[in-house]
């Protein structure tokens, strides 16, 4: 079976605010990009049926999703004149109001950032097998669905 | 020919494995299913896509050499 490398884009556990600033911080030698745009996933405390969520444990098929992330990456490339693209996720566990996707887009312009993100952030929801599982006070947990 | 059956999220809690080989003769998704739902009641109730070697296939789709097939329940990133 042909088994081809694409950059991994999981992090164990929560993706911390140092490394966002830092990942910010390394564009500022970039001098063709005159606009960033950043979506930050955080893991909400939802209420089910009368239960807090207190984090979600996320796992992946690393293999299949790695590829997606790439195809996701091309596309967008494709699709809009960036100058370049990130994209984080976490895998592990992430606990409520940490940070579990960082998607990073720069570009000259900023009206192309702003489309752009969306389409990345919506293409991860949809393509990517990422699982999450919701974990209650009481340590009980359900499957989380995007929808 | 032989098979990897790979499962994720609260596919692998309810077969309460993560993967495993299956020796089996040319045969569509839609059969593979029946026999692995035999295999793992647990699995019928459940709703999920199937990959192929990382792509997502129809249920109609020929399995024709050792490939490795993932059972994906529904998404969750980010």
């Amino acid at each position: 079976m042909e088994t081809k490398k694409f950059k991994n884009v999981f992090k164990q556990g929560p993706i911390s605010s140092d490394f966002i600033g830092t990942s910010i911080a390394k564009h500022q030698s970039k001098t063709s990009i005159g606009a960033h745009n950043i979506f930050l996933g955080q893991v909400r405390a939802d209420e089910i049926e009368g239960k807090m969520v207190t984090a979600i444990d996320y796992t992946a098929y690393e293999e299949m999703a790695n590829q997606k992330f790439h195809e996701i990456r091309e596309a967008t490339f494709e699709k809009f004149d960036l100058t370049c693209m990130h994209i984080y996720h976490s895998l592990g566990k992430v606990e409520v109001g940490e940070i579990c996707l960082f998607v990073f887009v720069s570009s000259p312009r900023r009206k192309v950032v702003f489309k752009a993100l969306e389409y990345v952030v919506e293409a991860i929801k949809a393509d990517v097998p990422v699982f999450g599982k919701e974990i209650f006070e009481d340590q009980t947990h359900q499957w989380k669905q995007n929808t | 020919m032989q098979l990897t059956i790979k499962y994720f999220g609260m596919l692998a809690e309810a077969t309460s494995i993560s993967e495993e080989q299956l020796q089996i003769d040319t045969c569509s998704v839609a059969e593979l299913l029946i026999s692995l739902k035999k295999q793992h009641p647990k699995l019928s109730n459940k709703d999920f896509k199937v990959a192929v070697n990382q792509e997502l296939v129809a249920h109609d789709y020929a399995i024709t050499t050792e490939t490795e097939i993932a059972l994906l329940p529904p998404f969750a990133g980010g």
